[in-house]
Formats: structure tokens, sequence, C-alpha cells
């Protein structure tokens, strides 16, 4: 089979690659850290909470990816997601449901006729390591079952070992398997060691194709952080002013609380601007996120907190 | 196995599924700090001895974001600036000089905790009085206020191991005038080392921003500070000028402007008081072409914006490599698009008011010069209140070396854009001003960093970061920027007598 061209990091992006991607640059970790840090401190109240919180709601991938999820769960968790708090009906729909492969008719099943898409995790999900031959047919049997997205893993031992093309090609053949369906690319992050290099692993995944950048498969402490989304986010601004493709971003793994859904999308906000505030440019990855931004909801909504046996556990 | 499928099943789905359209409008609520942390008296008098001295002038401090007055406050006249003196002198003579070096320190920490137990009334105040962003004022102002008296602490005991040899001693009573920027933190830069060794304070805080300096004699109380040990009498000019004058006066430290601090090295010659000086500047911070961009803005926005540009180190010349001008450009103008200016005291607000509108007047009279001089403006779209005192952030491109404003201090959130090639042009055009108070360096390469510092002119040169403070360093000018250093053991020397020795060999 032929290998895609794949630019080599090293000598830039400029090879094949028409529009141009910006220079790779490097990044500060201790100013980045800083930067996002004092993001975080934005003080969001009141009706610009709500919006946030109904806004976090319909950018919620909900996602269960266990070992012992069962068609039953994943029915339970779509109809959450398509209706999140019974007793509100103006909560709207989260954005998709996140599943492994074997669990993609029992969530295509469920949501049919609603809003919430259905994401598959494949590729060897989470280590990315098997041959690229199973990983391809992996693609094309979820979308062949109904996933609307596709969450691949990147081969970080290929990322980290310099033979950045081999990546490149992985993803460039991935893309073209997955079809029309969106591909989300996980970088894990917490692998990849430095900020350099989730910089590289953004614009490599971006010029193979990625609809989508995404952090982390979930399974690895150290997952989502808002400096490591920080620097992702100015990769894909980078990409945006250098040949106007917009580009989605996807925190997972670690976003439990509504504060943080708040500052993430703060962070969305005043990097990437207004227009990536919808769930089709930006996704919050999360599996047990939802009750307590539904808590905060209700509580911007009658002034009390209440228990949480007032929200559904599915 | 490839297998692509031929139509996809999600064109057919993408068209079932309609989402509710996302509103895109996302205005931040206001956040206001509340006000009512602080009280504020309607009168304040001089704090002179340990009691408050019945002013015999007064005059109204506002707030310059919405120019409503807060407080009369006294205008010291020479007979209370005298009287002032006379008590500092007393309490050095009877008491203060004679403690033991331990003792001094208790007060110092105990001045340091207090700070820090009220921080959140004084950063309230000081963003009322001065203009400033309360998220500044309470991440900056305080804890560095707090940390500058925990760390002399530290040194007032320690004297002799700071100064071996050298029999350190007190000079006498000190006459310290700060500037209007940074209040309480300019305060503590004068009070802490001066205390700390062993002298007596005459204080006179900025015409503009007497409010946190007042307060502070309340932390003075709590401390149980011995009476006369700290007096701070208030008003203009003509109160600094009757405290450098005064006889009864060792040694004057200043911090303000260029011009005052050469009228005040004019009449202090040949009179043997010892004198410190911190003045403007004129930083430059330089963008090489591999430093980290994103990063290198922002540090481009916290150097110039930061305090709405009334930083004497202020990164106000941008020195940007040609080959990565534009990029930088286009990131900078778009960063400014985010900047959120307006009530100080709102926790999301990034600039502030200006502080007076003297200082308004003399930011619009450059930006008017600038812009005849052929220099390009940018400012970004924002809506300034109505009433007080504002300046939107300015950017200027196009500028030339030989514009004022990029020779003149503007000490406002104005930004000069110039260019350079090499490393060589960027050293010489660094330091080809009559300032040179600090700069800044953004590269990845550590060997450019330490050749640029060797050559910048500067007191202080930031790597890849700007305006950070820490009160272990030295802080201090070359040229028209001043003499004398504040912080780190550097800055206790001016307030010690060596008896005849010099400090770290002259």
């Amino acid at each position: 089979m032929p290998m895609a061209q794949a630019p080599v990091l090293p000598r830039g992006f400029e090879l094949p690659l028409e529009p141009r991607l910006p220079r790779i640059g490097s990044v500060d970790a201790v100013a980045l850290e800083e930067r996002a840090a004092s993001l975080a401190k934005r003080s969001i109240k009141k009706e610009a909470k709500v919006f946030a919180l109904e806004l976090a709601v319909r950018m919620m991938d909900l996602t269960t990816l266990e070992g012992q999820d069962t068609p039953g769960k994943v029915a339970a968790l779509a109809s959450k997601a398509i209706r999140p708090d019974p007793s509100e009906p103006g909560v709207p729909s989260v954005a998709a449901i996140c599943v492994y492969p074997n669990l993609v008719p029992a969530a295509v099943a469920r949501v049919e006729g609603s809003s919430v898409k259905v994401a598959s995790v494949a590729t060897a999900f989470p280590s990315g390591q098997s041959p690229i031959e199973l990983k391809l047919e992996e693609v094309a049997w979820v979308v062949d079952q109904g996933a609307d997205e596709v969450d691949m893993v990147i081969d970080r031992g290929a990322f980290l070992s310099g033979r950045y093309a081999k990546v490149y090609d992985e993803i460039v053949r991935v893309k073209e398997a997955a079809g029309d369906a969106h591909l989300k690319v996980i970088l894990e992050v917490s692998e990849l060691g430095t900020y350099d290099n989730v910089r590289r692993a953004s614009l490599l995944a971006m010029a193979a194709g990625a609809d989508f950048i995404k952090t982390s498969t979930g399974k690895l402490p150290g997952a989502a952080t808002l400096p490591v989304t920080l620097c992702m986010l100015e990769a894909i601004r980078d990409v945006y002013e250098e040949n106007g493709r917009m580009v989605g971003m996807k925190p997972a793994g670690g976003i439990r609380q509504a504060k943080q859904a708040v500052q993430y999308l703060v962070q969305l906000h005043e990097t990437l601007g207004p227009d990536w505030l919808t769930p089709d440019l930006y996704r919050l990855g999360a599996s047990s996120l939802l009750n307590d931004v539904l808590m905060q909801l209700r509580k911007e909504k009658t002034g009390v907190y209440q228990s949480p046996d007032y929200f559904t556990v599915d | 196995m490839l297998r692509v499928p031929i139509t996809s099943p999600l064109t057919e789905l993408d068209r079932k599924k309609e989402r509710a359209p996302v509103p895109k409008e996302w205005a931040y609520a206001p956040a206001p700090e509340s006000r009512d942390v602080v009280s504020i008296k309607e009168r304040y008098g001089h704090f002179v001895g340990g009691k408050w001295l019945e002013p015999s002038e007064t005059y109204t401090t506002i707030s310059p974001a919405t120019e409503e007055t807060l407080a009369e406050v006294g205008q010291a006249t020479p007979e209370e600036v005298e009287t002032a003196v006379a008590a500092a002198r007393e309490a050095f003579e009877n008491g203060w000089s004679g403690i033991a070096p331990a003792e001094r320190a208790k007060y110092l920490f105990r001045i340091a905790r207090t700070l820090q137990e009220r921080a959140r009334e004084f950063a309230v105040l000081e963003s009322l009085n001065g203009g400033k962003p309360i998220k500044e004022s309470r991440d900056v102002d305080l804890p560095l206020a707090a940390a500058h008296f925990f760390y002399y602490a530290g040194w007032a005991d320690k004297l002799e191991y700071a100064f071996p040899n050298r029999r350190p001693r007190p000079i006498g009573v000190a006459g310290q005038i700060i500037p209007w920027n940074f209040p309480l933190l300019m305060l503590s830069w004068k009070i802490a080392p001066a205390l700390a060794a062993g002298n007596t304070v005459v204080l006179k805080p900025a015409e503009t921003t007497p409010l946190s300096a007042l307060l502070f004699a309340d932390v003075l109380r709590q401390a149980e500070l011995p009476p006369g040990v700290v007096n701070i009498v208030t008003g203009d000019g003509r109160a600094g000028a009757a405290l450098v004058k005064s006889e009864g006066v060792d040694k004057i430290a200043f911090t303000g402007s260029t011009e005052v601090g050469k009228a005040i090295q004019r009449e202090l010659a040949g009179t043997g008081k010892k004198l410190t000086l911190e003045l403007g500047g004129k930083a430059a911070n330089i963008i090489f072409d591999d430093a980290a961009l994103d990063q290198a803005v922002e540090g481009i926005v916290n150097g110039i914006y930061f305090n709405q540009g009334h930083v004497c180190c202020a990164g106000s010349r941008l020195l940007v490599q040609e080959s990565i001008y534009e990029p930088v450009i286009e990131k900078l103008k778009r960063r400014l698009t985010t900047l959120r200016v307006g009530d100080p005291l709102d926790k999301n607000t990034d600039v502030g008011a200006i502080n007076s509108k003297q200082q308004l007047d003399k930011i619009r009279e450059l930006v008017e010069a600038g812009e005849e001089e052929g220099a390009e403006i940018y400012q970004p779209p924002c809506r300034l209140p109505e009433k007080g005192y504002w300046f939107a952030p300015t950017v200027f491109t196009n500028v030339a070396q030989s514009y004022r404003i990029a020779q003149e201090e503007i000490f406002g959130p104005v930004l000069s854009v110039l260019t350079f090639r090499t490393p060589e042009e960027a050293v010489e055009k660094a330091n080809n001003t009559p300032y040179g108070l600090s700069a800044g360096v953004w590269t990845e390469k550590g060997s450019r960093i330490l050749w640029m510092a060797e050559r910048l002119r500067a007191g202080v040169v930031w790597a890849n970061t700007f305006n950070r403070f820490d009160p272990t360093s030295p802080f201090g000018g070359y040229k028209e920027s001043g003499f004398g250093r504040e912080g780190g053991l550097h800055g206790l020397e001016p307030y010690i007598d060596f008896d005849g020795t010099e400090p770290f060999g002259g």
C-alpha cells in the first residue's frame, strides 16, 4: 500500500502541503501555564454562568469507556444524553455519546431521531499499538455501524521516536477510512512529555486532516489540563490564521466539575473567540461532569443547591 | 483492508438531526469586588508621632474611575512637615535606634502579617483610589507588599552578617516620597528596609493616591509600632519639597519622574544628605524570531498594559526582529481585542482607569504627537466609561527611533513598535535612550539571553518574562532612570551608615 507523502517535521511543514501551515515554533512552559492560570481566574456570574453551563451541556461528549459497558448501560447513557434533566426540559441535549466500537450499534439505535451523535473510539484505543490494517478496518466498521464521529489515537511510540511520517500517514489513512465521519485525533498529551511536543503533534494532526484534536484517552492520570488545552488552542489558531481552516478542540479526561468546564470555555472564548463557541468546534469529553453542571444550572435557577439524589445516575 | 463507504450514512443522519442554534454572544456579567470591606473616613489628617494631626489645609482625593470624591486629606505645610520630621527624630533618638535588632524584626513581621490579613481591604482601597484593576492589586501589589516586609524583617537582626566588618548603623531620619502607580507597594519598598536598618521615617504618598498609606497607619497601630517611627504626611509636590528641604532629614529616597528627581538632586547638592532616586524608563522589550510567539505576545501585553502602563519599568518600546514582525503584530492586535477595559473593581477587568486628569492629558498629548509624526495607530474597539479618566490600549507601528513616542516616557497604555535585523542592532537601539531601568529579551536560545544581558544597559533584564518582581532581587536604574537599588541586600545599603567604609568594595 502506498504511503501518503508526509512532511518531515524538522524541516517544517512546507513540503507537499497546500495551503501552508504555520511555523512549528516553540512553547514557553512557564508563560503558558501563567496565562492559563490567569484565564482560570475569570469570575463568571449569573446569566454569563448560565450561558456557559448550557453551552457546556451542548458541547459535552458523554462518555463511557469501560470493560464492563453493556448495551443496557449505553442505552441508559444515551437517554440521559438526549434529555439530561427530565425535570427541566429547557436543558439542551449533549453533543454526543462516546463509546467503544462494540457498543456503537446499541448507541445508534437509542439516539436515532435526536440531535445526539454517536462517537466511537477506534484504532486500538487507548494504546494504538496495533497494525495499521487492523486500525483501518476498525474505523471502517464503526462508521459502517453508524458512528458519526471517530476518536482515533496517534501512534505515540512512532511520534516519540521521531517517525513523524508514520504518525502523519496513519492519520491520513484513518481519515480516508472514516469518510464523512468526523475525525478526532487523540494526542494522549500526558505521554508526549513537553508542550513543544504537544504543539508539534497538534500541527501534525491538523496537517493530516483532523477535524478535531483531542487531549487524552482518559485512561491515564494527568489527562486534560488548562495549559495543555491552551497550547492546542494556540496551534489551532495558528492554522486558522495561516489558511482559514477551523479545526475543533476536545479536552477530555479529568474534567469533573462545572467550575472547570466554565474555565475551559472562558479559555476557548478568549483564545479562539466567539466563532468557536459551538459543538461543531468544541467538545468536552467527560463521564461524570454532566450531573455537576445540571446541579449548578438548577442552583442558578432556584437559588439553592439540591441533593445529588435529584439528578439521575446513569 | 480499507473500506471507505461510498455514500456516508452520516449525511442522511445529519439531515435528520437539527441542533438548537447556539447563541454566540457571551458577555460576562459584572463581577465587582465589594466596596464594603473597606471603610473610608470623611477626613484624614497627617499621621505624626502615632497620632492624627489636624491639617491646616486640605484637598479632596477622588476615584479616577468615577471622579467621585472619596475623602478629604491634608495638604501638609512646611511647618507640619517639620513637626513630622521632629517626631521621627525624637523616636530615633529615644528608643528606635537603640532597641535590640530582633525587636525591630518583631514589628516588621507583625506589619507583614497584618497586611496579609487585611489584604482584601487594602486591595479594594488601592483600586478605588488609584484606578488599577482589582485583580492586580489583589494578586500583585498586596502579596508583594507583604513579602517585602517579611523579607526585610529577616535582615533586621542580621545586618552584621549582611555587611561583615562594616559596622552597619542606621542613618537617622529618612524622608521618603513615593509615586501613585503602586502606592502601597512603593510604601513597603521604602519603609521596610528603612526600619529594618533602624531608621525612622517620614513618608509622603503621592498627591492622587494617599488613602492606602493612611490606612497603613492603622496597621502600624495594630502592630504597636512605637510612636514617631513612621510618620505619614500627605499633599502635593509642595509637601514633598518641604520634606526634601527639611534640615532634620538625613536621607531622601524618591521614586517618581526624572524631572522632579533632578530638582531634588540639585537641592540636595552639598547638604551631605544621602539620596537614592528611582525615576523614569523607556524599556525595550526585544522579541527574537525564535521566541515562543504566543507567550511573547503575552509578555508584550503584560509589559505595557499592566497597571495601564503606569509602570516605570514598562516595556514601552517593542523591538521585533523583522522576520517575525507581521505575525507578532497580528497576534498582538488580536490579543488587544480581548483586553477588558473598565471598572477597576470588577474582577474581570484587565485594564483600569488612568490615575489622574493630568496624566491622561500627558498621554493624549504624546499620542497626538505620535500620529503627527507619522506613526500608525491601532486601538481595539472598546467602549470607555463616560465618567472618569480612560485611555484605550494603544499600539503604534511604523515608529522611528527619532519620534517622541520612541524617546519620551508616556507612562500610559501606549506601545511603540520598532524593528531590528540582528542582535547587535537590537542592543544598539535598546540602549539608545536616556533611560536604563529595565529590558526584556525573548528567545529560546540561552546563550543569546546571556549575550544580550551583558550588553543591555538596564538595571533589570528579564528573559522570557516581564514585570516580575521579588523582594530578594535588587531593582534600580542606569543613567536618567536614577541610582541606588531597592530590594535584596542592595536595598538595605542606602539606609545604613557604614562609618566611612564602603559596602561591596565601593
